[in-house]
Formats: C-alpha cells, sequence, structure tokens
C-alpha cells in the first residue's frame, strides 16, 4: 500500500475527533502488533488493528472510513487487555465507526434482513447490531 | 437468602431454559430470588464513545428499579447484562459530572441514582454467597464421566476490572472449578475466552461459523463432549449457527452446547421441565443419557 503521509493531515480535525471520541492518546502507540496478534478477527480483516491506530495517527481518513475491518471487530476487548500502553484499541475502532453512523450511514439496514433472518436471531443479537452499526 | 433479579430480554424467550434451570436450582439452594417489578433492556452493549451518555441511560434506570425494590445489588445471568449495567454504574460512579447529567435528564424519576447497586453475576454470588462448600453438599446427580469445555467468550472476563471479581483475564478458572464441584470433568481449552463473533451474528454468519468451527473443533480435541456458556448470544453463535457451520466446514462435528446452569439443575435434580432441552438446537439428550444423567 502506498501512502503519503503529510503534516495537514496529521493536522486534520478528524484525528482529534478520533482521540475526543475514544478518549485515547493515539501517539502512545509504539506499533508492537500486539493488538493485532491477539485479535481474533484478523482473518476477515482488511487492515489490521494497530494499523487502524496508525492510520489514525497519520489523520489518513479515507483509508480508515473505507476499510472493511473497522465493521468486522466485535468489540470483544482482548486488544484492550492486553496493549502494553493501555491503549483501549476497541474505542478507537468504535470512534471511526460513529464518525460515519453519526452521518447518519448506517451499516446495518435492518430493513434489508429478511423476516426469517430477524426472526430467527434473538433479541440480544439483532439489539447489539443496531447498537453497533446503525445511528 | 434474598436477591433481587435483573434477567434482561433474551431470557425470556431464545433462553427460557438459562433462566428455568437457574430458578429451579436457586430454590434447591435455599436462596430466593426476587425479579424487579420492573426493568427495560439494557442496551445489550456498554457504549464506548466517551460523549455517549445517552446509551447509559437505559442500565442506570434497571440500578435505579433495584433501589425501588429495597436492594443494594442485583443479580444477572447474561454475560452481556452483567458487564453493560456493571460498566455503565463504574462509569458514572467515577465520573461525577456524568452522574448529575444522567440523574438531571431522568428528572422524573422518583429515586435518584448514586452509583449505590452493586452487579453481580450468578456465579459471583454461587462463588461468594450460596458458597461452592454447600453447592457440593446438595449435589444428588452428580455429573459422572461428562466432559464438559467451559466457555467464558468475552464479557464475563473483560475488560480488567468489570469482569468477574477475582479472576484472571486471560485464564479464568471460575467454571471449570464449579463443572468439577457439580462432579463433571472439567475440561481446559485455548479458545475459552475468544470470542464467539458477538453481534456479527446478525448480518455476517459466517465470521460467526468460523469461530464456531474454531472454538468448537478445540473443545472436541480436548476431549470434550459438551460446552457450557454462561452468555445467550454466545450460546446462539455456537448451537445454533452449527448449522452454518458445518455447510462451511464439511469437516465439523456438531456438539451440544448448554448453559452452565441447566447442568447445575441436572446436578441438584431438578425435572425435565426446568432443564428445557427442547431449546437447545443441537440435543443433548444423548449424551447425557448416554452417562446414565438422565
Ligand atoms: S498493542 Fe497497543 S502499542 Fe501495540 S500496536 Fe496495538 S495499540 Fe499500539
Ligand atoms: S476488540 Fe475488535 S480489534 Fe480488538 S481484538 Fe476484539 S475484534 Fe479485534
Amino acid at each position: 500500500m502506498r501512502v503519503n503521509i503529510s503534516r495537514r493531515r496529521i493536522k486534520d480535525p478528524f484525528v482529534k475527533k478520533v482521540e475526543e471520541l475514544s478518549g485515547q492518546n493515539l501517539l502512545a502507540c509504539y506499533q508492537c502488533g500486539k493488538c493485532s496478534a491477539g485479535c481474533p478477527a484478523v482473518s476477515q480483516m482488511d487492515i489490521l488493528p494497530n494499523q487502524i491506530i496508525r492510520l489514525a495517527q497519520l489523520g489518513l481518513k479515507e483509508e480508515l472510513l473505507e476499510s472493511k475491518a473497522i465493521w468486522v471487530c466485535a468489540s470483544c476487548m482482548t486488544c484492550n487487555t492486553r496493549c502494553p500502553k493501555g491503549i483501549n484499541i476497541a474505542e478507537v475502532i468504535e470512534a471511526v465507526r460513529l464518525i460515519l453512523l453519526r452521518k447518519s450511514k448506517d451499516h446495518l439496514i435492518v430493513k434489508e434482513l429478511s423476516a426469517e433472518e430477524r426472526a430467527q436471531v434473538p433479541p440480544i443479537a439483532l439489539i447489539s447490531s443496531m447498537r453497533k452499526f446503525t445511528s | 437468602m434474598k436477591i433481587s433479579y435483573y434477567p434482561g430480554c433474551t431470557l425470556k424467550n431464545n433462553a427460557k431454559n438459562f433462566e428455568d434451570s437457574t430458578l429451579c436450582a436457586m430454590k434447591q439452594l435455599g436462596v430466593e430470588v426476587e425479579e424487579l417489578s420492573r426493568w427495560n433492556c439494557c442496551g445489550t452493549v456498554y457504549s464506548l464513545a466517551t460523549d455517549d451518555l445517552m446509551h447509559h441511560l437505559a442500565p442506570i434506570r434497571n440500578l435505579i428499579r433495584v433501589k425501588e425494590a429495597g436492594s443494594d445489588s442485583v443479580m444477572t445471568l447474561c454475560a452481556m447484562c452483567y458487564n453493560t449495567l456493571k460498566r455503565a454504574d463504574e462509569r458514572i460512579k467515577n465520573d461525577p459530572e456524568s452522574l448529575e447529567r444522567i440523574n438531571e435528564f431522568m428528572y422524573l424519576e422518583k429515586t435518584e441514582y448514586k452509583g449505590d447497586v452493586k452487579v453481580l453475576h450468578l456465579l459471583e454470588l454461587l462463588r461468594d454467597e450460596v458458597t461452592f462448600e454447600k453447592i457440593a453438599e446438595k449435589v444428588k446427580n452428580p455429573l459422572k464421566n461428562l466432559k464438559v469445555a467451559n466457555y467464558y467468550g468475552c464479557f464475563l472476563v473483560r475488560p480488567r476490572g468489570i469482569g468477574l471479581p477475582g479472576e484472571d483475564v486471560e485464564n479464568p478458572t471460575i467454571m471449570e472449578k464449579f463443572m468439577s464441584l457439580l462432579g463433571a470433568d472439567a475440561v481446559d481449552f485455548p479458545y475459552k475466552t475468544e470470542c464467539c463473533g458477538a453481534y456479527q451474528t446478525v448480518d455476517k454468519p459466517e465470521i460467526v461459523a468460523e469461530r464456531t468451527n474454531q472454538i468448537l473443533t478445540s473443545a472436541q480435541k480436548q476431549g470434550a463432549e459438551v460446552v457450557v456458556v454462561s452468555c445467550p448470544l454466545c450460546a446462539f453463535n455456537l448451537d445454533r449457527r452449527q448449522e452454518e457451520t458445518v455447510q462451511l466446514y464439511p469437516e465439523f462435528k456438531n456438539m451440544p452446547v448448554l448453559y452452565f446452569t441447566q447442568l447445575l439443575a441436572l446436578a441438584l435434580g431438578c425435572g425435565e421441565e426446568a432443564l428445557g432441552f427442547d431449546l437447545n438446537y443441537i440435543d443433548p439428550k444423548p449424551v447425557l443419557k448416554e452417562k446414565g444423567l438422565i
């Protein structure tokens, strides 16, 4: 992947927004990769949890907002409990999702689910996926 | 002993067997369980965004209901309810400004919340209040020779400080101890705290099928005959999604997944109605019959 980094992007309000919403200091991450090593979802991800943090540090907004990985994360908290720098990676990913969701860009379109699919899953599944994937 | 009980939505339908088996077991153990007369959905997941106070209202309202029931602690069975209620309480307890804003928002509530309700998970209550020794004395039908793998998933153990007190976040052992006490052979396996895919089950069931294949195959490799869980979402994913798992991974072998309380109730001599095996997708009865347990 070819990336262009610039001071302008690092100073993009997007970076500040992610830090604010997640309550995390992105620059604390030194890219050890431990979060990605333990993440159960990596096989389905296009970019890994440590790369999500890196892209956020550098203000590479489009790459993050268009990634599939942010929707594959299940907020399982494994990365959070293992990060040697105490960064809550799941919170950072939630912040990126929220930046999209708050523009009313729902990821899960409930009415596209068939009546059968809706009836099959228990309330706990439907409610949690709506909480995570809709605004 | 009497305890306030918050069931949560799924325990009233798909996971009715989780509730019924618990209520019967608690009766056998002499614990009076009192369901809150009013409660609402906790929201299922704790809101991770710093500015999102709104989603903490649902769990906090339930904690107000506990106070109104004259209690200072509440028991949960569902691991997700446990996590959401406990984290919301922790969050506002440590943040007086949020606490004030939440109380202001809920000005119609007659009771003010002060971070003064303790959220307990059933396992914790059994260990610390009822005590494992006393439970062992009440076992009528020891689960002899049954090889049980204990699946904790995420929310019973993570994050640190919220998960079950006294348990190692990477290697919890309370369920293994519990199953041994009921007479079963507790099987340890490396996937016991690995996520089942959670809410991805709604629109990406193939993710869950991949996890179910890994988690259950790992338990089988360690010799497990059944897996027990404490979360209705884990139960749905590991049990019901075996249908999709077999389709995607033909070498996968089905295995029963139960609530740990179903085995508790069975060991304490509860009847078929309380055990609710008809709600389990993969029928656990053949293996339980083979062991002479039913
Ligand atoms: S574990 Fe923490 S420090 Fe290491 S790469 Fe991940 S976020 Fe960065
Ligand atoms: S919270 Fe998300 S990123 Fe972190 S380990 Fe779990 S699935 Fe991976």
